[in-house]
């Protein structure tokens, strides 16, 4: 299991911001170690992220993403007190799901 | 001849179980891939292949979609791109690194009052264009950057 994500999710106005960083080696496949073998693909495939239950974001990733994502979206509605909820699978099977409170 | 009338029924009928047997061993699993993760697209070698892959034919070049990278890159392993669209109803963004040994990087679809703008960290393997293809009402937007990499983050 993966280590947890920070997630922060902040209120301007009427537009929320959400940031968020998993922690994800995101191999690519075609990377070799220190003796010349190829380190398998690991990396996140799809993640989700939903305010108080409800989809906003459905994404997808291909190996060419940095490692340790960093992601960053806006919505509009989601007040101070809201749930919001990330959930990432990767290509192994892994999954993580993690919460964090809109500010 | 009856016997060989026999054989021959014999031999379609299990070409026709085997068929049904692909069907439904083939066929199924790629479904489930599409719903959930786009297979065909992420793993499309050329950015032809990975546009074929999310359901685009062709693509219109649009001045309101913004797209913000760095001119020089200097560590490929990290490229932060921001993409902000302004076409309305815009409801999905993907964005591509051309030169990358699979195109497609990441792939946003929004709903439930997100703005379609996204923040995403890409790695090059070397100096290419990244493409941002976003869709609005079943039309394909791009634009795109060129983005100089001077050490890639592809491989070692």
């Amino acid at each position: 299991m993966a280590d947890p994500m920070k997630i922060r999710a902040t209120v301007s106005g009427d537009v929320c911001d959400i940031k968020v960083l998993m922690s994800h080696p995101m191999e690519t496949g075609q990377r070799k170690d220190s003796d010349g073998k190829i380190v398998p693909a690991h990396f996140i495939q799809t993640f989700t992220i939903a305010v108080n239950g409800k989809t906003v974001v459905d994404g997808g990733c291909g190996p060419s993403v940095s490692r340790n994502p960093v992601f960053g979206f806006k919505a509009k509605g989601p007040k101070a007190g809201d749930k919001v909820t990330v959930t990432w699978t990767d290509n192994l099977g892994d999954k993580r799901s993690d919460e964090a409170t809109v500010a | 001849m009856d016997l060989m009338r026999r054989t021959l029924l014999k031999g379609m009928g299990s070409t026709g179980v085997l068929a049904a047997a692909l069907a439904a061993g083939v066929l199924r699993p790629t479904q489930v891939f599409a719903a959930d993760w786009n297979k065909a697209a992420f793993e499309a070698k050329d950015f032809a292949g990975a546009l074929k892959g999310i359901g685009v034919g062709s693509t219109a070049e649009s001045k309101d979609l913004l797209l913000t990278a760095p001119e020089i890159a200097e560590n490929g392993a990290v490229v932060s791109v921001t993409v902000v669209s302004k076409i309305p109803a815009t409801s999905s963004i993907s964005v591509f690194v051309e030169k990358n040994p699979m195109p497609l990087s990441a792939h946003f679809q929004f709903a439930n009052g997100a703005l379609p703008e996204a923040r995403v960290n890409l790695k090059m393997g070397q100096t290419s264009l990244v493409k941002v293809v976003a869709m609005a009402n079943g039309k394909a937007y791009m634009t795109q950057k060129e983005v100089k990499v001077t050490m890639g983050g592809c491989g070692g």
